[in-house]
């Protein structure tokens, strides 16, 4: 009988990953969409690293960065006992960096292509830049935010590199699938390999397709 | 009172252009803005509105001043508070009519009846995609007027309503104006489609 703790905690990680980088990168995105500046510019380049850079450099920073035995590892440590390296927390952070482009590309260029005017209307009905982003700059990107998310979910699922850096392999605290698919393979067990090779294809291929569903009820392109 | 006063200089096609207006307008008043495409009769709603800043210059409304650039002044749009009419209407497209004033306004009974003088009660429920040109129109002239604002712009408000239905708004907005005491300053690259306005004429060119 396979072990399932790896989806599972596969499932968690991909589900905060995603439910953190809504919180946090959609107002990022909105905030890029505006206007250009050098400051804005190396940001958005930081945020897209992960998206050319191997992921093994990212994790071997994450891991260097947040060891116990240096800076702010070593800081994190000893003032909040927080530990980021071979540990949940480590793979969600992780996670929330490796996979931020894919949350906040698809919404930044969404934003960008609204009508300034629809902004400027709610302006002028005296709502602040907060109430007009939540009531009608975000409403009206909808599929681009559903889009976003998946893309984000399904990155997160198929991790490697990064998490393997960070967390290793320990079971029920790290080993997620991806890392659960190298191991079994190593070990010559190819009907888990397999069983949680399915799964993952299964899950990913059923949440592609209801974003094409839902994009095209909606009329727009689904990578938009 | 508005005074105006402001320098601003426009990037077109063929290079540079700069747009200099100095006005005084009575409160309560309509004033008929043309001129042809491209000469800056949008940006200078806007930079009323606090939507674009002037370069240099001055606006002051009813002795507060809303643009100072000497002494730095630049109330934000929501200080404003000015209806602002967009030519493109900028209506939100995930809002139905009714929601749309009551985005503006908790007042039901207003809402109500700015939804019968723009002869949309009956699609108060419906969202722009399904409004005619015509009933879009309307929305964005009614979205304006929800915040019963001092001073109302209005870009190219008529432009897409036929003769029929602009008459009968543009006597129920003269009645609005004036139990408003709302100063209005009307866009349009239309000569005559502003003559049932009585109002001072101004031309940017």
């Amino acid at each position: 009988m396979t072990d399932l703790s790896p989806i599972w905690l596969t499932l968690q990680l991909a589900g905060l990953t995603t439910l953190l980088l809504l919180i946090v990168g959609l107002p990022l995105a909105w905030w890029l969409s505006r206007g250009r500046s050098v400051f804005k510019t190396i940001i958005e380049a930081l945020i897209t690293m992960p998206l050319v850079l191997p992921p093994s450099v990212l994790g071997f920073y994450l891991l260097i960065a947040f060891s116990p035995q240096h800076g702010v590892g070593k800081w994190l440590s000893q003032t909040f006992n927080i530990q980021f390296v071979f540990s949940f927390q480590g793979l969600v952070l992780a996670s929330f960096i490796y996979s931020m482009p894919f949350m906040v590309g698809p919404v930044k260029s969404a934003l960008q292509q609204l009508p300034s005017s629809l902004a400027q209307a709610s302006y002028t009905l005296g709502k602040t830049k907060w109430q007009t982003l939540f009531n009608v700059l975000l409403p009206n990107i909808k599929p681009s935010i559903l889009t976003a998310a998946v893309l984000t979910f399904a990155h997160t699922l198929g991790e490697f590199g990064v998490v393997l850096m960070i967390g290793g392999n320990i079971p029920g605290v790290t080993r997620v699938a991806s890392i659960a698919v190298y191991d079994s393979v190593e070990r010559m067990d190819y009907a888990s390999a397999n069983t949680y090779s399915f799964i993952l294809f299964a899950i990913t291929f059923v949440m592609v397709i209801s974003v094409f569903m839902f994009n095209k009820y909606q009329a727009k392109s689904p990578l938009e | 009172m508005i005074r105006i006063d402001i320098e601003k200089t426009l990037k077109t096609y063929g290079g540079k252009t700069a747009l200099k207006i100095t006005r005084m307008t009575a409160a309560g008043s309509v004033t008929k803005i043309y001129g042809p495409s491209g000469s800056g009769k949008t940006t200078f709603l806007k930079c009323i509105a606090g939507l674009a800043n002037p370069d240099s210059g001055t606006i002051v409304v009813n002795d507060e001043a809303w643009f100072d650039s000497a002494l730095h002044i630049n109330l934000p749009p929501q200080q404003r508070r000015v209806g602002f009419v967009f030519q493109d209407y900028a209506l939100f497209p995930n809002m139905t009519a009714r929601q749309h004033l009551e985005y503006a306004t908790k007042d039901e009974a207003w809402i109500n009846r700015l939804l019968q003088m723009g002869k949309l009660e009956t699609l108060s429920t419906h969202k722009p995609d399904h409004l005619s040109g015509g009933q879009q129109q309307r929305l964005a002239i009614l979205r304006a007027l929800a915040i019963k604002p001092k001073l109302l712009l209005m870009d190219e408000p008529f432009s897409a309503l036929d003769a029929e239905m602009k008459t009968a708004l543009i006597d129920d907005l003269k009645a609005l104006f004036i139990e408003l005491q709302t100063t209005v300053l009307i866009v349009s690259h239309n000569r005559h489609e502003l003559d049932e306005f009585t109002g001072e004429e101004m031309l940017i060119s």
